[in-house]
């Protein structure tokens, strides 16, 4: 039974990993401007597109091109809040979700433009694009680093956010807008910082994903996107270890699905192919509304929990 | 005053759309396919061959007269809800036939509208039998996925010495759905069993359906999808060590998955329409055009493997110039008539139609990935009586 | 708001005038409809844009009427385009659309008109059932449930299992479409067209129905909501039937709307009814103005046209002469497009209406009770 199902636990801590990384770029976003921001999806695919024509170019060494395609991931995370959300800060809430959305409509469109509509293949990273076999599964080595990764990221963000004067001013910010600015803390630098901080998890998790599953097109970012988001809401949106947890508990359920007619079958609970791995994307969601029908803040949503 | 303004900078931008003039003695065959999409990459190959066959053969002689052939291109984009305005695209700018589509779920879904308009349309590589049963007015140059199912049960069956087969098709995908079903239908024949599974639009983690595969004990993995969907599974079963041959339709004989096959342990086994060196003059004269034309190459994937799409695009489209000839006349009518009449020896065989509108075919190619060089192997040539 | 501030009075001029424009507009296009090659790109526009009119201006009741924060617009079209499909699939042809699963359990069939009704009223029962859980939930929760339960059909529909009655993930198709409108002669030549204003007539008399509710008395209680839930409640609003209610009439118009596009497409496919379908539609509903219906029915037509029409010469090479045109290859309108929709949602936040209706152009401008600038 175990030789059954690891397999499907392994590609779902890999993908949960991954989603958490993006989530975290949501649920601090959402913390601080109470924005969900639409086009954060579609960020991390236009990180794996530049990673594809970086290297392609061949002008820059491909380990000099992981650095750089973060920084300008990070970039484009700046711009976008300068450029499409910063202009809407006063303006109702719901203009801004909607300018997220043609963000994201337009980083798509121009993906879209740039490639053709080809699928871009990922180039190879040595060492984690190799195999490795645990517990007789084999798998790429990116399957393994990437949980490691994202739970040392976290802890060192969670570390930023309580023991550093940006994060003392995040926290300040997110519990409570107009009077942190009275209190002379710089909020443009504040959300800044934020949306830096978010694009560059995203490109991480873009480097990582990638490495995976080696086809970028534009679309590519809309359902981990997707899935990343309903995992901070799962969580309790504005909680950075509710949306790590939530990432991990859809990524390994999703996989799950995929696997639950084998799973059942062998376990002779099902007589034959009942078709449920039809459901892997609904299930998120139908686990989602799940817990905000009993909890309508999510996993972790207290009042209690520091909002960042 | 704002919405005033808006509107008449809107009415300006319509100029354009009337300004295009037309000049005398053109003749329109539009093109039907996608340029973007989970078929892009195949549909630019099918493209190609079109292209070429236009650029080789400019002009064509309907009823004494030399008419200059130009292409229209409307992007389907792969998805039957923009196919419509493709459809539309192409009626509305009074093409005389239409070539097209790669993907038998964007044909059925522009056919209606070439049926209220009269215009023959001649189906490339979609090879669903759905495309033109019930339609006079859509025709075919390739095979169908009964014969094709039928083809690849048989191989994996007798030659991969198969008994359980797992098949994986992509939801809603028309082609994926039908070639799935023949082949389960004609293995299930044989005596084998077949477990078959569908994924949603947009995976990208084809791991877990790899994992079932190998749970299921099958040892052959059937998966007729989109070259966007096939190129990750190649990838994704050479990082798990998937112990099973890949076996997939005619959309995965293209160099792009060929390239993603290369340097793995994977064995990718395919049909299709057309074997490289069938046709020595297509094939240098093609392989010198992409060498000239540096964007011709990036659509064909960057290499110049000739796909058997290609082949098929570039005949299709003398079937469509054969077709003006016989009507003597640009008129769309008329080019139906004289449709199901028309024969043509093209690079992939002779071309000629039954009464379904079907090309009259009983040869598919078998081939398999060079792992090493990533080329494609000619196997075998598959009849079926 | 202005109008519905007044109590009721004769129509004035500037209605009589706008049900004159109105009127105007349908007889051109029936009379367009006679003289123009029926292939025309016009007639596409024009039955794209009704449809999505309709769908917008249900969204546009949600949205920008009652305050709801809904994204499952794409769903509901969904089960509104499937159950018109099911039930009017002639039965000579379910043989062959439901080729893997033996013709089907469905074997009748139900007049076309019908069949929109029901597909409306089966997208509200749905709508019903997912409103107990959903509408308890705050705006952006209820954003993304309402976005969830739109995946979630759509997975459903494309169930294997369900088959039978949804052909699985397959197409449906051969059901009747718009050109069934056209009246025929014996001989099948058709001697009026119709398959261009018979949507326009249906999209505006549902558009009409839903004016008359935001203009009742159960209007102004969902605007209240809008704008003040607690004060609504206070003021002796019961917030939760109302806000079903709305949540419900939106999705039964969304439904005909969905039937709409199946008749407009031929075909039905789940596959296509994605959550970038509701982006499309609420990105209308912005451009229109949310909280006008004039607002959502322009920019619906204005959408579609620029989208379909207008701006495909930009995915082509253009020569001007002996220049060629930088940059204009495929997908370089859909960047265009983009690029307009960014500026539009930045720079006039407003929309093309506001929250003025047709009438309001034609009225002596005076500034609005809520301070709101007359563009």
């Amino acid at each position: 039974m175990f030789n059954t199902v690891f397999p499907y636990l392994l590609s779902g801590i890999s993908v949960g990993g991954q989603y958490a990384l993006i989530a975290i770029g949501y649920t601090m976003v959402y913390g601080i401007l109470r924005l969900i921001n639409f086009a954060h999806g579609d960020v991390f695919m236009v990180a794996g597109i530049i990673m594809v024509y970086m290297v392609a170019s061949g002008v820059v060494p491909l380990w000099l091109c992981i650095p750089l395609v973060l920084v300008l991931t990070a970039a484009i995370g700046f711009v976008i809040e300068r450029v499409a959300y910063k202009p809407l800060r006063t303006a109702p809430r719901m203009s801004a979700m909607i300018s997220a959305i043609g963000v994201s409509y337009t980083l798509q469109n121009l993906v879209l433009y740039i490639t053709g509509g080809l699928n871009q293949i990922y180039p190879t990273i040595p060492w984690i694009s190799g195999s490795v076999t645990i517990f007789g599964a084999t798998t790429k080595m990116v399957t393994v680093i990437t949980p490691v990764l994202t739970l040392v990221l976290v802890i060192a963000l969670v570390f930023l956010i309580n023991h550093t004067k940006i994060g003392m001013a995040m926290r300040a910010v997110s519990k409570d807008f107009e009077t942190s600015q009275l209190m002379g803390i710089n909020i443009n630098f504040v959300i800044s910082a934020t949306f830096v901080i978010g694009t560059f998890l995203a490109g991480v998790a873009s480097l990582l994903y990638f490495t995976n599953y080696t086809t970028v097109i534009q679309t590519s970012g809309a359902m981990p996107g997707l899935k990343a988001f309903v995992a901070a809401v799962f969580g309790g949106i504005g909680s950075i270890p509710g949306a790590v947890v939530g990432a991990f508990i859809i990524g390994i359920a999703e996989n799950i699905i995929k696997g639950l007619d084998i799973i059942l079958f062998k376990a002779g609970l099902l007589k034959g192919p009942a078709g449920l791995a039809t459901f892997s994307d609904a299930f998120t969601f139908a686990l989602l509304i799940i817990i905000l029908a009993v909890k309508p803040t999510g996993l972790f949503g207290e009042k209690t929990t520091d909002k960042v | 005053m704002k919405q005033v303004i808006a509107l008449i900078l809107a009415l300006l931008l319509m100029v354009p759309a009337f300004a295009m003039a037309e000049t005398d003695k053109v003749v329109k065959i539009g093109v039907f396919e996608p340029a973007s999409g989970d078929s892009g990459a195949g549909g630019k190959q099918e493209m190609l061959g079109m292209q070429y066959a236009n650029l080789e053969t400019p002009t064509v002689e309907i009823g004494g007269e030399t008419y200059k052939v130009e292409l229209v291109y409307a992007d389907n984009g792969s998805s039957t809800d923009k196919a419509p305005s493709a459809a539309q695209l192409l009626v509305s700018s009074g093409v005389s036939v239409i070539l097209g589509s790669y993907g038998s779920g964007v044909s059925i879904a522009g056919s209606e509208y070439f049926k209220e308009a009269n215009i023959p349309a001649i189906g490339v590589t979609c090879t669903n039998p759905q495309v033109t049963a019930g339609n006079s007015h859509y025709f075919r140059v390739c095979f169908l996925d009964p014969f094709q199912g039928t083809v690849l049960a048989n191989y994996a069956y007798s030659e991969l010495g198969a008994t359980v087969a797992y098949s994986l098709g992509e939801l809603g995908n028309d082609y994926d759905q039908g070639l799935c079903t023949y082949f389960g239908q004609a293995f299930e024949a044989l005596g084998g069993t077949v477990i078959h599974e569908d994924f949603p639009t947009n995976t990208a983690d084809f791991t877990s359906y790899l994992t079932n595969a190998a749970n299921y004990g099958a040892s052959v993995f059937f998966c007729p999808v989109s070259i966007a969907y096939s190129t990750q599974i190649v990838q994704q079963a050479a990082s798990q060590g998937a112990a099973f041959p890949i076996l997939g339709g005619d959309t995965l004989d293209s160099n792009v998955v060929s390239n993603a096959a290369k340097g793995t342990n994977v064995d990718v086994v395919v049909t299709t329409f057309y074997q490289e060196g069938a046709n020595e003059a297509f094939d240098t004269g093609f392989k010198a055009w992409l060498g000239e034309d540096s964007e011709a190459m990036t659509n064909n994937g960057g290499n110049d493997i000739i796909a058997g799409v290609t082949a098929m695009g570039y005949d299709a489209y003398y079937v469509a110039l054969e077709a003006l000839k016989a009507a003597g006349s640009t008129d769309s009518k008329a080019v139906m008539e004289a449709l199901p009449g028309v024969t043509y020896d093209g690079v992939s065989g002779h071309i000629e139609f039954d009464e379904t509108g079907d090309a009259v075919r009983n040869a598919a190619y078998v081939k398999k990935v060079n792992t090493e060089t990533g080329d494609w192997e000619f196997v075998t040539e598959q009849t079926v009586g | 708001m202005s109008e519905l501030q007044q109590p009721r009075k004769k129509p004035d001029r500037a209605s009589i005038l706008s049900v004159i424009i109105i009127a105007a507009v349908y007889i051109a296009v029936f009379i367009a409809e006679q003289i123009i090659p029926p292939t025309s790109m016009l007639f596409t526009v024009l039955k794209k844009g009704a449809t999505y009119a309709l769908v917008a201006v249900s969204m546009n009741l949600l949205n920008g009427f009652t305050g709801i924060f809904s994204l499952g617009q794409a769903g509901f079209m969904l089960i509104g385009a499937y159950v018109y499909g099911i039930f009017t699939i002639p039965v000579s042809a379910r043989m062959d659309v439901y080729q893997y699963y033996s013709g089907g359990i469905v074997q009748f069939t139900v007049p076309v008109f019908v069949a929109m009704i029901l597909a409306g009223l089966a997208a509200a029962l749905f709508a019903f059932l997912i409103g107990l859980p959903v509408l308890r939930l705050k705006s952006d929760y209820l954003a993304i449930a309402t976005l969830g339960f739109a995946e979630i059909i759509r997975a459903l529909f494309q169930w294997d299992k369900l088959g039978p009655v949804t052909n699985g993930s397959n197409m449906l198709r051969l059901f009747p479409n718009f050109n069934d409108f056209n009246i025929r002669s014996a001989s099948g030549e058709v001697t009026v067209y119709l398959s261009t204003l018979v949507p326009m007539l249906i999209s505006g008399f549902c558009i009409a129905l839903i004016v008359l509710l935001i203009r009742s008395t159960y209007g102004r209680a969902l605007r209240a909501i809008k704008d003040d839930e607690i004060a609504a409640e206070a003021m002796g609003i019961r917030l939760a039937s109302h806000k079903r209610t709305a949540f419900c009439v939106s999705s039964f118009f969304a439904g005909v709307g969905g039937a709409m596009l199946a008749m407009y497409q031929n075909t039905v496919q789940a596959k296509s009814f994605t959550t970038a379908m509701t982006y499309e539609i609420l990105l209308i509903v912005v451009i229109g103005g949310i909280g006008s219906v004039t607002g959502s029915c322009l920019s619906s037509f204005l959408f579609v046209a620029c989208s379909e029409w207008w701006l495909r010469f930009l995915d082509q090479k253009q020569v001007i002469g002996n220049f060629e045109v930088p940059l204009l290859r495929n997908g370089f309108r859909l960047v265009v497009f983009s690029i307009i929709i960014m500026i539009v949602v930045l720079f006039f936040r407003r929309g093309i209406m506001g929250t003025k209706e047709l009438p309001d152009l034609f009225r002596r401008r005076r500034k609005t009770p809520n301070g709101g600038e007359s563009a």
